[in-house]
């Protein structure tokens, strides 16, 4: 036990209560354990015939496309997300006021509504102009879900970028102008790949979010993976119910697996970009949402930024 | 226009919802929030071990799924006969409890280990240091994520709308059923939401205020 602010060094006299409490803290979790073991047992959840579904190919088939139709919503949403948030990042930084104003009011809305309502009335409006959009029309559930992904973890991915862009020191800017580069060429050779670099833990955090959020589509019906495999325990009866426990538990091990897997990349990475001991430093693997210092941003190398919370000019 | 006037009662109804609904799972989140990082900084190994398993399986858990664990696995397994309503609370309490255990012990963590070092010194017990020096500057931390946590509270909210409890996203589905113009449902309902937000985050911004503290 390393010192903490709220413990001293721990005595003798604490040493031992310490492993006192440590005992019955096992004691109580294995309480807590041995309790959910024994109300599943008691439903008849942990009998061999209701496991042995997932040794039946269909079953086994059904989940395997439910994961795949998840990730490539995860796929384009997060690509879509990415390159929307880039151009509304650069779009606030415009010196053009109506393109700013335009892109912040589009930003503050589309992160202010929840992603669910968006999705549904996209997925509606879809299904309204269903004749008329081509690609769009011929499979309006998987674009109201793409879509609206896109535009939410867009704006916030542009706020992300932005962030990113503020911690580049304001006399870089001013050398690259001396040197007598264009905006544009500031923006893509010094701007971005710095904002990039120092942002990349807290962009890949904000897609593990984007991933989470891909089972939305549950609710206007698309068949991602937990719409999926809820239509499919719906139609196995196990010992006369349907088999959702057992379904639910092996679903949630399956999101819990592809999610880690996608922050622990991000705290790698932050991990590495930490060593460098040169450049703007690496933002945190933390949701964007949950670093408060990563979404307000007063002055960045660009002049005062407009459309803050609590900014006036 | 003619959808808000004609549908008034409707989205007062859902507005109280959600309001009701964010508020009742942000007192349950923070408490649970707050047990949970009492457990995470502790010096009890199995403790933090419950902790940190506790955080990692409820952020990387779609909540979604959350909700249909409450709607269809705790009524078997566990407690029978929940409304809905109770479901919902218990889903967005559990999720959001994660996040709020995260900030608070960050906010811990910010303390300078300097400053309870002076207070043991001086000859503070554990209480005194915790309730005069540590918690009064970790709060003013906490302050800033809490806001952003409430703020998505209350969108996540939305779900329990999808599961037949009463809020603004179950007002956007019965209207757009009975064919109105989604957009313009859309841009009601979105300011309905505009409102709450804005509320939570003037009121934190107020809080930090009161609550500064010089660092």
């Amino acid at each position: 036990m390393t010192a903490s602010v709220l413990f001293d060094a721990p005595g003798p006299k604490a040493r031992l209560r310490n492993r006192l409490y440590s005992v019955l803290g096992s004691l109580a979790l294995l309480a807590l354990l041995a309790f959910a073991v024994y109300r599943l047992d008691a439903k008849g959840q942990l009998d061999p015939a209701v496991w042995n579904i997932f040794n039946n190919a269909g079953v086994r088939t059904n989940i395997r496309d439910g994961v795949l139709t998840t990730l490539k919503v995860f796929a384009v949403a997060g690509v879509l997300s990415l390159v929307l948030g880039l151009l509304l990042a650069v779009a606030r930084l415009s010196e053009h006021r109506p393109v700013r104003w335009f892109a912040t009011g589009f930003i503050e809305l589309f992160r202010a509504v929840p992603l669910l309502i968006t999705i549904y009335a996209l997925w509606v409006l879809f299904l309204t102009y269903k004749n008329d959009l081509g690609v769009v029309g011929d499979n309006t559930a998987f674009w109201g879900l793409v879509i609206g992904l896109t535009v939410y973890n867009g704006c916030v991915q542009a706020e992300v970028f932005r962030a990113g862009i503020n911690a580049v020191p304001r006399g870089q800017v001013e050398a690259a102008y001396a040197l007598g580069l264009r905006k544009h060429q500031v923006m893509t050779t010094l701007l971005l790949p710095q904002a990039v670099r120092s942002m990349l833990p807290t962009m890949i955090s904000q897609l593990v979010v984007t991933l989470k959020d891909t089972s939305l589509g549950y609710v206007i019906t698309y068949t991602e993976l937990l719409y999926a495999t809820r239509t499919m325990a719906n139609n196995i009866v196990v010992n006369g119910e349907n088999p959702f426990t057992a379904v639910t538990i092996v679903v949630g091990a399956i999101y819990i697996a592809m999610c880690l897997t996608l922050s622990s990349l991000a705290t790698w990475i932050e991990r590495r970009g930490r060593r460098a001991k040169t450049g703007v430093a690496v933002a945190a693997a933390a949701e964007p949402a949950e670093q408060p210092g990563v979404l307000d941003v007063a002055h960045g190398p660009l002049g005062p930024v407009d459309g803050d919370a609590d900014h006036t000019r | 226009m003619n959808v808000l006037l004609d549908h008034l009662a409707d989205f007062r109804e859902g507005f109280i919802g959600t309001v009701l609904l964010t508020l009742a799972s942000g007192l349950v989140a923070m408490m649970l929030g707050v047990i949970i990082a009492g457990f995470r900084v502790s010096p009890v190994p199995p403790l933090r071990m419950f902790g940190t398993a506790w955080v990692t399986l409820f952020r990387n858990t779609p909540l979604t799924l959350l909700f249909l664990i409450a709607w269809f696995v705790v009524p078997v397994i566990f407690v029978p006969g929940l409304s809905p309503w109770m479901k919902a609370l218990l889903a967005l309490s559990f999720y959001t409890s994660a996040f709020v255990c995260e900030a608070v012990r960050s906010g811990i963590n910010t303390v300078p280990l300097g400053q309870a070092e002076a207070a043991r010194s001086l000859g503070m017990t554990f209480s005194q240091t915790l309730r005069l020096i540590v918690l009064p500057q970790a709060t003013r931390t906490v302050i800033a994520p809490l806001s952003s946590i409430f703020i998505a509270l209350t969108k996540n909210s939305a779900i329990a709308g999808a599961f037949s409890v009463t809020e603004l996203f179950g007002v956007q589905k019965l209207l757009s059923d009975k064919g109105f113009p989604i957009t313009w449902i859309f841009l009601w309902v979105a300011l309905a939401y505009l409102v709450i937000t804005f509320s939570i985050s003037g009121l934190f911004r107020l809080l930090e205020r009161r609550l500064g503290v010089a660092r």
